[in-house]
């Protein structure tokens, strides 16, 4: 079970990866599409025994991440007509090293830990760790609005991740108040970015640091 | 004298044996794109003929230009000396040969580069200076494998450290280290072997100026280490240690053979990356190599 685990976790930081050194816009929130179906499966296989409400918030889980938010995603893409991040503010092989040393470091991090022990041989902790750091770096790193929502997409599969450590004692119900606050979110910067969009005609957030009348 | 007659043997082999990979190569991409394409043996007849003709060299040149070719050659024909061919073991092998054989390979990349600054034209520094900057990543990249495999085995001896599988991360070792095999080599996605547009190359431009049996020699070290490379992923990711010899030989050479077809096809369904994208597939492919080698230092904990 443990394998099963480290190796859909393992597949979850290396689509962080691919999310960093991407510059079609497209592969990134295909990307983030991916990872957050992947760990949506995850409590599946950490619980045991299959309660039907586990099973509700997996399927919630990949159907939400996996389809509603990147299809919000690429309506917003084709409505403002662009396909790549040309000029980001952080170059692609520097934040791919970036998440790399991130990676390791959170793997070093994990060993570190006093984890209980049926955490301490698993790739959860590292796991989120590395996700979450991915997910800032998308986020300061790039000047598109939608690259930055796919940062955000990561940063909260990384808490996520991080949550399904208490997933014992935590209802899942806050799970999925979480997922219910994360489409809003995602609603949110949809109506954002069209207004962006409207205003400069470009989704470059570069032009929303000066001030004007 | 039997030592000594054993070692010529297997320098013979290697040396007739290289020419082979580019020539399946070829083969495949011919096959692959519909055509009959040049026989198999083409660069033996290439080699043959430049081997005839006469040197002809530019006015600008220094007296040691020639150098540069041959001890590239005899550094790749030592390297391949270092690496075992599969049951057979390595005629040279001693503790820490595999930072020799790293070392030798960057010798060889200096003195093709050095001969190319040499000729004085400014397109043929051009060609030096990306193949050196190329090289940066690339070596990042397969020091890092070594060292996963050096870590694995607790060995520094290339005998013992590719004689078993590669464990866990085989899957990312392998994908690094074929990535720079395609770099190392200039093959498709990083460079056009048989294209001579100014602009593209990497390889081709460094050796534009040299002529005769000094570019038979440069031919022939290019396929040498193609075949290193190829030798050194197969026996990365593989077991060869754990089979009987037998079945070992033949793994290593449908393996080989298999390794040479896969970089056919990719030369025929790819297109060259673009120049400034060229940088991100060789950090990728060093970023595989040290999730490999993560997954050997911690491998055991999780």
């Amino acid at each position: 079970m443990t394998g099963a685990l480290n190796l859909l976790i393992g597949l979850a930081m290396g689509l962080n990866l691919v999310a960093l050194a991407s510059s079609r816009l497209p592969s990134v929130i295909h990307a983030a599409a991916l990872q957050g179906m992947v760990l949506g499966v995850l409590p599946l296989l950490l619980d045991h025994e299959l309660h039907g409400l586990v099973a509700l918030v997996a399927i919630a889980t990949v159907a939400v991440k996996g389809f509603v938010i990147p299809g919000l995603l690429r309506r917003a893409l084709r409505v403002a007509n662009i396909d790549r991040e040309m000029q980001p503010l952080l170059g692609f092989v520097p934040s791919l090293l970036l998440g790399g040393a991130a990676t390791i470091g959170a793997v070093a991090l994990g060993g570190a830990l006093p984890l209980l022990p049926e955490h301490a041989r698993s790739l959860l902790v590292p796991g989120a760790f590395a996700t979450v750091v991915s997910g800032f770096l998308l986020l300061m790193g790039r000047g598109k609005a939608i690259s930055q929502v796919c940062g955000y997409l990561i940063l909260e599969n990384g808490i996520y991740l991080f949550g399904l450590l208490l997933i014992r004692s935590m209802p899942l119900l806050v799970e999925a108040g979480i997922l219910l606050d994360l489409t809003v979110a995602v609603f949110v910067i949809g109506i954002i970015m069209d207004r962006i969009q409207r205003e400069f005609d470009t989704l470059d957030t570069g032009k929303l640091t000066s001030l004007r009348e | 004298m039997t030592a000594a007659l054993e070692m010529l043997l297997r320098l013979v082999a290697w040396l007739v044996l290289a020419p082979l990979i580019p020539g399946i190569i070829n083969k495949v991409k011919a096959w692959v794109a519909g055509r009959r394409g040049p026989p198999v043996l083409q660069l033996y007849y290439d080699l043959a003929k430049l081997w005839r003709k006469g040197v002809v060299l530019s006015t600008a040149v220094s007296p040691g230009h020639v150098a540069g070719p041959a001890v590239a050659w005899v550094a790749l024909v030592f390297a391949a000396l270092l690496l075992p061919a599969g049951p057979a073991g390595a005629p040279l092998a001693f503790r820490g040969d595999a930072l020799l054989f790293v070392y030798l390979l960057a010798l060889a990349r200096f003195c093709t580069a050095i001969a190319a600054l040499d000729t004085g034209s400014a397109f043929e520094g051009m060609g030096a200076a990306r193949e050196v900057s190329y090289a940066v990543l690339c070596e990042a990249a397969i020091i890092t494998a070594l060292l996963a495999l050096s870590l694995q085995t607790g060995s520094v001896s290339l005998t013992t450290m590719l004689a078993p599988a590669a464990g866990a991360g085989a899957a990312l070792l392998a994908a690094g280290l074929f990535v720079v095999l395609l770099a190392e080599n200039c093959r498709v996605p990083f460079d056009d072997p048989n294209t001579h547009l100014e602009l593209t190359m990497i390889h081709e431009v460094m050796v534009l100026d040299h002529s005769g049996p000094p570019l038979a020699v440069i031919l022939h070290g290019a396929a040498l280490k193609l075949l290193l490379f190829s030798m050194l992923l197969v026996e990365a990711v593989l077991p060869l240690g754990e089979l009987s010899p037998l079945s070992a030989t033949g793994a290593l050479a449908g393996a080989v053979l298999s390794v040479a077809v896969g970089i056919g096809l990719v030369e025929s369904l790819l297109a060259r990356v673009a120049f400034r994208r060229v940088p991100l597939l060789l950090t990728t492919a060093f970023l595989l190599c040290l999730f490999a080698l993560l997954i050997v230092w911690k491998g055991g904990h999780l």
